[in-house]
């Protein structure tokens, strides 16, 4: 009896160890994505470096799903820069360019119009009602990197729920039935 | 240890690496390109200049563009955003930068060009400080990439003023 019970007790205590293991890696490649994330705001100055495009309004220069990488510094915004903008009532933020600067003399706030390179107008039709110009704090960050098509992963994973589910799930088994 | 998984994977990994790899390197042979781009603008006509029911200063007109910016295209560049701006310092604002035309050039070959437009956008300033103003028209350029940093620069252009009363 005493030989069994030994035995059991090796096997109880191997699969809580390789339980734990798996637990482990899990949580170094969520954490090490988040690391990256964080690390990536500080760099850039930028609450989201990373930006997809999910419209056609800067077409033929950025196509929906394409990469854009975000910098945010304290340089002053200028005409021809192409920023991100979140307008009150909007959740969604929007990837257009600047096409009128006013720049105040005494508190140094500015005036900002943008304008989509493949629309017709520019884009007082989208800011809230009656607003005239953007000012600093509506603007998150201005482009400088594009990558093409990688983001038509999140665009698929946010249309597509299912597909993300699925591939969370079978990620999820390999690292669990992996024995590495 | 050798199973489909297994090799599926290195080969992917292996794969977007040397693919990342790769778009890295385009972007940065991209430093290695100097332009020397040249640009003209006269304004030859000045169509209509006004004071707007709000009080703001309005003009109308009319420029002819000659410039060569064959030399910013490389390899990697997909495509060149320029436009003419008119900027411009009054006492209440520090800058002010107008946009009166821009456009997308597509291609090296297109890139040597000479236009003759009225201004695109809208020239209104900020209250009534047109008259008699001297101004820059500022050619700026936004090269815009098959992968990587974008890059953009400018030709200033001093020397033009507007008419003393409203036409």
């Amino acid at each position: 009896m005493g030989w069994i019970g030994e035995q059991i007790d090796s096997i109880k205590s191997l699969q809580f160890r390789q339980i734990l293991t798996q637990a482990v890696s899990l949580g170094m490649i969520v954490t090490s994505a988040l690391i990256i994330w964080k690390a990536l705001m500080c760099f850039t100055g930028s609450e989201s470096p990373v930006v997809v495009v999910l419209s056609g309004s800067m077409e033929p220069g950025f196509k929906r799903g394409d990469i854009l990488f975000l910098h945010m510094s304290d340089d002053p915004i200028r005409a021809g820069e192409i920023v991100v903008f979140n307008v009150d009532g909007r959740e969604i933020p929007i990837v257009h360019r600047v096409i009128k600067v006013h720049e105040q003399k005494d508190t140094g706030e500015v005036d900002v119009l943008t304008k989509g390179d493949n629309n017709y107008g520019d884009d007082r039709l989208l800011y809230a009602h009656g607003q005239l110009w953007l000012h600093r704090h509506h603007i998150m960050g201005r482009a400088v990197g594009f990558l093409p098509y990688v983001g038509w992963v999140t665009i698929i994973m946010t249309e597509k729920p299912i597909i993300k589910y699925v591939l969370i799930g079978i990620l999820g088994l390999l690292v669990i039935t992996s024995k590495e | 240890m050798h199973s489909i998984g297994y090799r599926a994977n290195a080969l992917v990994t292996f794969a977007l690496t040397i693919l990342a790899v790769m778009c890295v390197i385009v972007s940065v042979s991209d430093w290695f390109n100097h332009p020397s781009p040249t640009s003209q603008v006269e304004v030859v006509n000045i169509n209509w200049f006004s004071k707007n029911p709000d009080g703001d200063d309005e003009v109308s007109l009319t420029m002819y563009i000659t410039a060569n910016l064959q030399s910013l295209f490389t390899w990697n560049t997909k495509q060149v955003f320029v436009f003419v701006a008119a900027e411009y310092g009054t006492r209440k604002n520090a800058l002010n930068q107008v946009s009166l035309w821009d456009g997308i050039i597509p291609s090296k070959e297109k890139a040597n060009f000479n236009i003759h437009v009225h201004n695109k956008y809208r020239f209104v300033d900020q209250g009534s400080n047109l008259r008699g103003k001297d101004f820059n028209l500022t050619l700026h350029w936004h090269v815009m990439p098959k992968v990587g940093k974008m890059f953009a620069d400018k030709i200033v252009m001093p020397g033009y003023r507007l008419p003393e009363a409203y036409r």
